[in-house]
């Protein structure tokens, strides 16, 4: 099992380091560079004038080796100017004395995460804040969505063939085919929108971010758990039907165990243990639905952060959300596989 | 002129899609008269579930086909009439001639263009870019999948790591880094387009090759044949203008603007491009799980005793045996791509901002959804049953394929 973890770290640490990269090399690319400069710069710059800003900001130099600074292994670029030294772990020009003072590494094995060239703060307290915004979010969503689609799974794989099973397999159906921004607008329209009239809810979860009420809340919670929600209850049908056939279920009936205590005594857990692997790897389309619950519904969370960036080609914020995003999806991964040979004990044991 | 009834609309537009219905009870009455010769297509018209799956289908599938030849749209999804704006379903157009039709069905949107109008052309946008996307992915993940589970080893733990690699990005990340014209203009969909595009080469060729090598005769007239026509296809569609690859810095030369018949704008390109690539890793493990499975069987034994070749076995023994898992998820993908496209569009990335596409009405009507509901609704639910069908249609397949 140790050994099993180490080799499943290295590779997920393989993976991010892939992953980084090819975001950097994507952001990296000249005409993105291009773009930035004329952002931060003006959008008159003539194409001297681009290619020494970028040199000024240390966006020059080759891949690789802007690579290796922002990863912390390599040194942080230097520049002499009129007004001072300027440099990657320096903040604005200083002085040959400061300068010399300054630390020669500073990338995210260090700490440091960079300068967000939207927001104009550092990239780690953003990401603190906003990844707490959708902290919460998550929460509630699991909360909400877990719960119910373990029921409604379990209810359906009860009685294959039933009438209960038919109307909730096609309300399963239906939720997994009804994208966040399909339903967000559809829930915005009947519970929000004048025109209609019930005004149950807010329409814009703005106000949630300091003040989370169940008016403000509950819609952007429900959007994303409600896509979710109908995978995960079919997944559990399934491994529920599956047991529900098995021989000692069979046997228990024939002992005349009532029908009640079959499925919560022998089969719920384990019709349980395929289900735990999915809600795990359902992370990342999560994710998905986070960006476009945010968007929709103007909440300033995660998701919103990785528009903005990807919007205006912040590099470094870019790079610190996909290495967050890349580390939620590939331990959850971890965690579903180790779950999976401790849930099930015919792994375990062998 | 008075604003149409709600009874008036429905009619209206149930008359607009005259001839998807006929078109429906043609296909519904041929299918339903000669289902026990159509093998698992047949069946499907056994179950409920899969006939409503393949009607709702079907439906925009017609629609968009004839959408595309302007013959249910009543207006120009593009014009924009003065003093449409926002207006409610059912209203007469202002200063419609006598060649206009009068009225906007869903009404106008916040741009004053003709809702029904645009939701048509927005179904044929899907149709054309969704199949193919899921069939350049299958081929993909098939010939990468196949390999991968019957060797085993080095090869399929390379590229798993692989498959797993772009499993693990966020896919609108993903989308945001491909899809913005910059990277458009470093050329690096076209790069990932003669990649791609390279797999339906592949696959059609080992086909051929491994089951007519043992004759050669028919094999040296079929493969040529067959190749070369796929080539020229494959040149026409990544070669744009006379380039592969034409940016600023640098160009490489493709094939004559001469033989070249048809050109795929950059946006549309770049839109397929990267929703196949984010489909094809799920596909390559589906198929080499289902590999990894089948390769045990007698069958496969038997084969390998004949001394049949391996590219043999996985593409005539290992593939056919596979189909039944392979089509459901065929229909699911389909589904997904819409889904994905309209994320695209949601975000308002890669196709043009006139697009009629469902994705970009959506996003366009959510701004003013407190006041008016009938520009977004309509796409809205137009997706919805569309990847609904799809749904549902796989469900009533997996069903009747799990009945032999």
């Amino acid at each position: 099992m140790g050994l099993f973890i180490l080799r499943r770290s290295g590779v997920m640490l393989l993976t991010a380091l892939c992953l980084t990269f090819i975001v950097f090399f994507l952001t990296n690319l000249y005409p993105n560079l291009e773009k930035l400069a004329k952002t931060q710069g003006n959008f008159r710059m003539s194409d001297e004038a681009v290619a020494s800003w970028l040199d000024a900001n240390g966006y020059g130099g080759s891949m690789v080796s802007k690579y290796g600074q922002w990863l912390g292994v390599l040194p942080g670029w230097t520049r002499e100017t009129e007004k001072g030294f300027t440099g990657r772990c320096m903040t604005g020009a200083v002085s040959a004395e400061e300068a010399n003072e300054a630390p020669t590494f500073c990338g995210i094995l260090q700490g440091d995460w960079g300068y967000s060239t939207r927001f104009k703060d550092e990239v780690s307290t953003i990401i603190a804040e906003r990844l707490g915004n959708t902290g919460r979010l998550m929460f509630w969503v699991l909360v909400l969505m877990v719960p119910s689609a373990l029921l409604i799974g379990v209810l359906a794989g009860m009685r294959e063939g039933s009438v209960t099973d038919r109307s909730l397999s096609t309300a399963s159906i239906l939720t997994t085919a009804t994208p966040e921004y399909v339903s967000g607008v559809i829930f915005i329209a009947v519970f929000t929108s004048s025109t209609v009239g019930l005004k149950w809810f807010k329409g814009t979860a703005t106000s949630a971010m300091d003040n989370p009420t169940f008016e403000n809340f509950f819609l952007p919670v429900l959007t994303i758990a409600l896509y979710g929600m109908g995978y995960i209850a079919r997944m559990t049908r399934a491994s529920m039907t599956e047991v529900m056939t098995a021989q000692y279920i069979r046997t228990a009936r024939l002992k005349g165990v009532s029908f009640h205590n079959i499925v919560l005594k022998h089969a719920l857990r384990n019709a349980l243990i395929a289900p735990f692997t999915v809600i795990m790897l359902q992370f990342p389309w999560l994710l998905n639905g986070v960006v476009i619950v945010e968007t929709l519904f103007n909440y300033k969370g995660f998701g919103w952060i990785l528009v903005e960036a990807a919007g205006n080609n912040d590099i470094e914020l870019l790079l610190a959300v996909s290495v967050v995003s890349v580390f939620v999806v590939l331990i959850t991964q971890l965690i579903s596989d180790i779950g999976y040979v401790y849930l099930n004990p015919r792994i375990r044991i062998s | 002129m008075e604003p149409l009834s709600t009874f008036e609309i429905a009619g209206r537009i149930i008359y607009q899609l005259s001839p998807v219905w006929f078109s429906l009870v043609i296909l519904y009455a041929a299918s339903i008269g000669f289902k026990r010769r159509l093998g698992l297509y047949g069946k499907l018209f056994d179950s409920p579930i899969g006939m409503i799956g393949f009607g709702l289908v079907m439906f925009w599938v017609f629609t968009g086909i004839y959408g595309a030849m302007d013959m249910i749209i009543t207006h120009d999804p593009l014009v924009q009439v003065s003093g449409m704006k926002n207006k409610v379903p059912g209203t007469p157009m202002n200063g419609a001639t006598e060649a206009d039709y009068p009225y906007y069905l869903l009404g106008g949107d916040n741009l004053a263009r003709d809702v029904f109008s645009r939701l048509v052309k927005g179904a044929w946008e899907v149709i054309k870019i969704a199949p193919m996307a899921a069939v350049f992915a299958f081929m993909v993940g098939i010939t990468l999948g196949l390999p991968a589970g019957y060797y085993g080893g080095r090869l399929d733990t390379t590229l798993s790591f692989a498959a797993n690699l772009i499993l693990a990005f966020p896919v609108i990340l993903l989308f945001y880094l491909l899809v913005t014209p910059e990277i458009v203009a470093t050329g690096v969909p076209n790069y990932m387009a003669i990649v791609l595009f390279i797999f339906p080469i592949i696959f059609v060729g080992v086909l051929l090759n491994s089951r007519y090598y043992t004759r050669p005769k028919v094999r040296n007239l079929v493969l040529p044949l067959v190749l070369g026509i796929i080539i020229w296809f494959y040149l026409q569609l990544v070669s744009n203008g006379g380039y592969l690859i034409n940016t600023p810095a640098y160009s490489i030369p493709g094939l004559p603007r001469v033989m070249d018949m048809f050109d795929i704008p950059g946006g549309i390109l770049v839109v397929f491009v990267s929703v196949v690539f984010v489909n094809s890793p799920t596909v390559f493990r589906i198929v080499r799980g289902l590999t990894l499975d089948i390769k045990t069987r007698d069958y496969v034994a038997a084969a390998q005793t004949r001394g049949e070749g391996p590219w043999y076995i996985m593409l005539w023994e290992i593939l056919p045996n596979a189909r039944g898992p392979l089509i459901v998820d065929f229909c699911l993908r389909i589904g997904y791509t819409t889904i994905l496209l309209g994320t695209l569009g949601f975000f308002g990335l890669g196709l043009p901002p006139e697009s009629p596409d469902w994705g970009s009405t959506i996003n366009d009507g959510r701004k003013l959804l407190s006041i008016y509901l009938h520009p977004a609704l309509p796409p809205a639910f137009a997706l919805l049953t569309l990847v609904l069908g799809l749904n549902l249609l796989a469900d009533g397949l997996r069903e009747e394929s799990l009945k032999d």
